[in-house]
């Protein structure tokens, strides 16, 4: 009766992962110097907006709860890891050297414990922020959620040690386009697997109802927390891709504005549904550049073009619905999230 | 089995319960009646966990679960169909009944229950696929029931099922209600339509702000004088 089976088990799809890393590692260096760097850089600033997309949905989307603070968690990140690669640079490497590792694997290396790092930090703050934060409903969670946004780039501008207002230079440039694919894959991944456990229903039933999802016996407060966690340690991987990315981190490009683009592309893409939230993802990271030859009317045409889609579209582009590779193909695939028919 | 004692609770700085006095024995349908805001929902509420007593205690065979969080009440065995019906609109039906079984992990059981509820419901056995928000109000308080059913409660607590239902339809609920009972499960029921409640209660209480009025047996309370013209609109 559970919607496991419709989906590759995670172990499966590692296995199916690491050749396929393998060939992207080759396809993104080709793509590199193929790519005018320019769009190379939209190309992986795409990616990591997926990421971003995607892991607010599993609160915003899932669960119902409306955070609007989900760039204080990339914030927390990107300056997590940069700790790791600039800071703790010679003792890792130390470690590393003295475990014989060979030179090529360092960096590799260093940056993987630098992301994982992130995602731990954010995902502590995600706890800290969630355990007062959630019990509230609504649009208090909203502004508490924003407040924790703007407070956390407050505290960090006024630590001198990491750069105050001006932020921090010279991050070793390590996000290349598979550490970024391999991001995109376990954001989807974590997703859809969490839409299809049982854990997801009792998400999907917190959106659907709190107190219904209450009276059948799910621990509410407990998975809105757990979403929280979840959701907060992707978009700390978002922000440790974003500054080995961007080789620095200015803490006004993580501020609120940066909160409501990951909301617009949720809401825009279907809130609860993932193909919509990589598709509005990526659409709204090439979107401006797009309508660069439009030059000082760029906003006004995005403006416009959000509100036209929000429009003909209410829902969102996909609603709550999902496009996997069966559809691709033709076939009719159950969605595991709304609307789905009886399973098994 | 459940005894509730000098129960207080509060909404803020409002008082909605004061001292309530509620048992209810093992295999009894007892029923709450009482006019708006007389405190119904609010006891049941306290009883599921949705709302904490201030002073006084709930205990259910013989364990104190005042304050106890809804869902750990639920794994006790105490399973409610809340005001207003609450189905998930967006799952099907299947789908709300399968939520009602959120905390049980025994497949066999839980198919042999489906059964059972669609043996009690087969309106909802026809509609298994269909969106829970599609259903009409009749079938949504089925639904209600039928999802709390699915947690194989001892105790159920129905608040006011037969609202807004037409007149044969009140009937089959409370002959369903009926059954329930006599399957074992133990029945406190919340109602505004006190002449039907009654004619299937045990016992009932009746509710005044926030206060115990009457309790007394069902049949006691149907011919009382007082209670005809206050409650049965005669
Ligand atoms: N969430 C709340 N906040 C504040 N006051 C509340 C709340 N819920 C109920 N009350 C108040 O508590 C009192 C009891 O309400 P309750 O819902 O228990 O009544 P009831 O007997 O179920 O009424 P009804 O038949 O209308 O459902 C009412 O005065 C009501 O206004
Ligand atoms: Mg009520």
């Amino acid at each position: 009766m559970k919607g496991n089976r419709r989906h590759l088990p995670t172990v499966a799809w590692l296995a199916l992962m690491a050749p396929v890393a393998l060939a992207l590692w080759a396809a993104g260096s080709g793509l590199e110097s193929l790519l005018v760097p320019y769009y190379f850089r939209i190309i992986l600033l795409s990616g990591i907006a997926v990421i971003a997309a995607v892991s607010l949905n599993i609160v915003n989307g899932f669960t119902g709860q409306f955070s609007i603070g989900h760039a204080g968690f990339m914030l927390v990140g990107a300056y997590a890891s940069a700790g790791i690669t600039m800071f703790a640079r010679p003792f890792t490497e130390s470690v590393l050297r003295s475990a014989h590792v060979p030179d090529v694997m360092l960096m590799p290396l260093q940056f993987a414990a630098a992301i994982a790092v992130a995602a731990l930090a954010a995902s502590i703050v995600g706890l800290l922020v969630g355990l007062p934060s959630l019990r509230l409903r609504g649009d208090y969670l909203a502004i508490a959620t924003l407040g924790f946004g703007e407070g956390i780039r407050a505290i960090f501008v006024t630590v001198d040690a990491v750069g105050g207002a001006s932020g921090l230079h010279n991050i070793p440039p390590l996000t290349s386009f598979v550490w970024v694919f391999l991001g995109v894959v376990g954001v989807i991944i974590t997703a859809r697997n969490l839409a299809a456990s049982t854990h997801g229903r009792a998400l999907f039933a917190i959106r659907e109802d709190e107190l219904a999802a209450q009276a059948v016996g799910i621990d509410t407060f407990r998975y809105k927390v757990l979403a929280f966690l979840i959701s907060a340690a992707w978009a700390g991987v978002a922000g440790a891709l974003l500054a080995h990315l961007d080789l620095g981190i200015d803490p006004r490009s993580y501020s609120f504005m940066k909160s409501v683009e990951i909301v617009v592309m949720v809401v825009l893409g279907g809130l609860g549904s993932v193909t919509g939230s990589v598709i509005a993802a990526v659409g709204l990271t090439w979107l401006p550049e797009i309508l660069r030859p439009v030059a000082e009317y760029r906003m006004v045409f995005y403006s416009a073009l959000l509100v036209l889609l929000m429009l003909l579209r209410p829902r969102g582009l996909f609603g709550r619905k999902e496009l996997g590779l069966a559809d691709l193909l033709g076939k009719k695939k159950t969605v595991p999230n709304a609307n789905r028919k009886e399973g098994g | 089995m459940l005894d509730i004692q000098d129960v207080e609770v509060y909404y803020g700085a409002i008082q909605a319960l004061y001292a309530i006095n509620v048992s209810v024995q093992e295999g009894e349908i007892v029923t709450l009646i009482g006019a708006n805001g007389a405190g119904k929902s609010t006891t049941l509420r306290t009883i599921s966990g949705l709302v904490r007593p201030r002073r006084g205690r709930v205990r259910f065979m013989d364990k104190d679960i005042s304050g106890l969080p809804p869902h750990e009440v639920v794994r006790l065995g105490i399973s409610q169909s809340p005001e207003g019906r609450r189905v998930f609109s967006n799952l099907s039906v299947f789908e709300n009944l399968e939520m009602g079984a959120y905390v049980r992990s025994d497949p066999e059981g839980m198919a042999s229950d489906l059964e059972q509820v669609f043996g009690l419901f087969p309106r909802l056995r026809e509609r298994a696929k269909q969106g829970a928000g599609t259903l009409s109000g009749g079938e949504q308080q089925m639904l209600a029931i039928g999802r709390a059913l699915m947690s194989r409660p001892k105790l159920l607590l129905l608040d006011e099922p037969s609202l807004g239902l037409a007149p044969f339809l009140v009937r089959e609920i409370f002959g369903i209600i009926t059954d329930i009972r006599s399957k074992g499960t133990t029945v406190l029921l919340v109602e505004q339509n006190a002449r039907q409640a009654l004619s299937i209660a045990d016992r009932g209480y009746v509710l005044e702000t926030g206060q115990v009025l009457i309790s007394d047996t069902a049949e006691e309370l149907l011919a009382s004088e007082m209670i005809q013209k206050a409650y049965l609109g005669e």
